[in-house]
């Protein structure tokens, strides 16, 4: 039956992929199940929440709402490929800092939704990281512990990398 | 996620060519997808009846925004992100930007083109007022050929539209003479980001002496598909912003306005706000415009 599936190529997180699924499957899916890789989270599964976002050719997406075969050829970039070399991304380490991570289910796509804001836009006012964020729900921060947080990774605080080292496993 | 990925074939011809001549073999059969912002939440919700999917992403002949001398033209799978990135077009014609920047959070944006907002066909589409406002006209293409209708004629009912089964829509052309015109674009809803329209009302007008010589009414919501209002328009053209014209523009509106109830309110509600945005807008034509 699966004789019928398409080979998909993906780059995710600076890797060649390949992988045989169903043209309709989601993105979402195919990171997590196919790739394992289960930092991306389906929160609403209809694009509401943006728990699954991340960015394929350096636009932030709703992976949930992506069918695979649209992503043929694509640069997947997901919250696993922040960290480098065992180093917290510095937008991981204000979360952890400010508060900005509590149940952790938001997180993941808040940090590729924070990652792409910043890489278009370094130091974005209040505003502006409202609007960023605006696609991607949290239930347990209030988002202002968020909101803080990017602004710290903006401000590019050097304390904050120091007192990291304990929360990072 | 109650949809079946392996109940969908989905392919992608990569071309618009192609693509053409696929919806032109077997017609009706094939459905297109472009963002999928729509589609997908469908499949999720296990709601898409579609098996056959034809895949519009990623072909460059429908992304595009083009300059010319007397239009824009904006391919049908242009997003609403790129929409909003466009420079000259939102100096020139800033209610599209404004309007892009609702539709849903940045993740959505960077998918959802135009075309399958308009071919979508809710009657809250955000894009739809400022495009009625602005006079666009729509491209259709087959291997037939191409033919270019208005938006203001382009839905005929609930979800149904003048495309042929063989038809996608190819770019949206709008006119560039609004430069000296009024314009106005406002949605009333629960949340700015993330939520449907309860109504919109896009508008333009040119006042000359004192007098509407041109006006264009486009609104959501406010029937079963996007629509101008002819009636309140007539009841405004060729006269001074008066009392009594604003109170014949919204007994007009009232009139002609054949909003639905459904979840997110009511028909009477929606008549009201938009009787309220008409003269909102009408009351900014008397104020002079600033130099
Ligand atoms: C979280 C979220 C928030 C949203 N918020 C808003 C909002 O605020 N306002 C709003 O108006 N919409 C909103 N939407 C709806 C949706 O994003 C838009 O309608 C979007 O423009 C649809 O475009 P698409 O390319 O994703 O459509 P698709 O899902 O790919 O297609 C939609 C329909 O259009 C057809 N189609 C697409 N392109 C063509 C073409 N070129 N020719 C012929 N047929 C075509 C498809 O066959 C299908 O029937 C939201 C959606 C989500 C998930
Ligand atoms: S799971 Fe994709 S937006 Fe909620
Ligand atoms: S930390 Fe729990 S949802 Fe955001």
């Amino acid at each position: 039956m699966n004789n019928g599936w398409p080979t998909i190529h993906l780059t995710v997180n600076g890797q060649s992929r390949a992988i045989r699924t169903p043209a309709m499957k989601r993105l979402l899916d195919v990171l997590r199940e196919d790739l394992r890789l289960t930092g991306t989270k389906e929160g609403c599964g209809e694009g509401e929440c943006g728990s699954c976002s991340v960015r394929m050719n350096g636009e932030l997406v709703n992976s949930c709402l992506v069918p695979v075969l649209q992503a043929e050829g694509a640069e997947i970039e997901t919250v696993e490929g922040l960290a480098r070399n065992g180093e917290l991304h510095p937008l991981q380490k204000a979360f952890l800092e400010c508060g900005g991570a509590q149940c952790g289910i938001c997180t993941p796509g808040m940090l590729m939704a924070a990652t792409h804001l910043l890489a278009r836009n370094p130091h974005p006012d209040l505003a502006e990281i409202r609007e960023g964020l605006a696609g991607n729900l949290c239930r347990c921060t209030g988002f202002i512990r968020i909101f803080e947080s990017v602004i710290a990774a903006a401000a590019g605080s050097t304390q904050m990398r120091g007192e990291q080292a304990g929360h990072a496993r | 996620m109650r949809g079946n990925p392996e109940a969908h074939e989905l392919v992608a011809p990569g071309s618009l060519a192609a693509v053409l001549a696929l919806l032109a073999e077997s017609p009706g059969e094939w459905m297109p997808i472009a963002g999928g912002t729509e589609l997908m939440v469908a499949h999720a919700a296990g709601r898409l009846d579609a098996k056959k999917l034809v895949s519009l992403w990623g072909i460059a002949d429908l992304r595009f925004i083009e300059t010319r001398p007397e239009s824009f033209v904006i391919g049908a799978g242009t997003t609403f992100g790129d929409l909003r990135a466009h420079a000259d077009l939102a100096a020139e014609l800033p209610l599209i930007a404004r309007a892009a920047s609702w539709i849903g959070a940045i993740a959505n944006q960077n998918r959802a083109t135009i075309g399958g907002n308009l071919v979508n066909g809710s009657p809250a589409a955000d894009s739809s007022p400022a495009l009625l406002a602005y006079d666009a006209e729509v491209e259709l293409i087959s291997v037939r050929g191409t033919r270019r209708v208005a938006y203001s004629g382009f839905h005929t009912a609930y979800k149904r539209n003048v495309l042929a089964p063989d038809e996608l829509l190819r770019a949206i052309h709008l006119p560039r003479r609004f430069a000296r015109h009024r314009q106005y674009l406002r949605k009333v809803g629960p949340r700015r980001a993330m939520a449907i329209a309860k109504v919109a009302l896009g508008a333009t007008a040119r006042v000359e002496n004192g007098v509407v010589s041109e006006i264009r009414l486009g609104a959501a919501s406010l029937a079963p598909f996007p629509t101008r209002l002819h009636r309140a328009e007539a009841a405004v053209q060729g006269r001074r912003v008066t009392g009594e014209t604003i109170e014949a523009a919204r007994s007009a509106l009232l009139a002609e306005a054949r909003p639905i109830d459904d979840i997110r309110s009511t028909a009477e509600y929606r008549r009201r706000v938009g009787a309220n945005l008409l003269q909102e807008f009408l009351l900014e034509l008397r104020v002079e415009p600033r130099p």
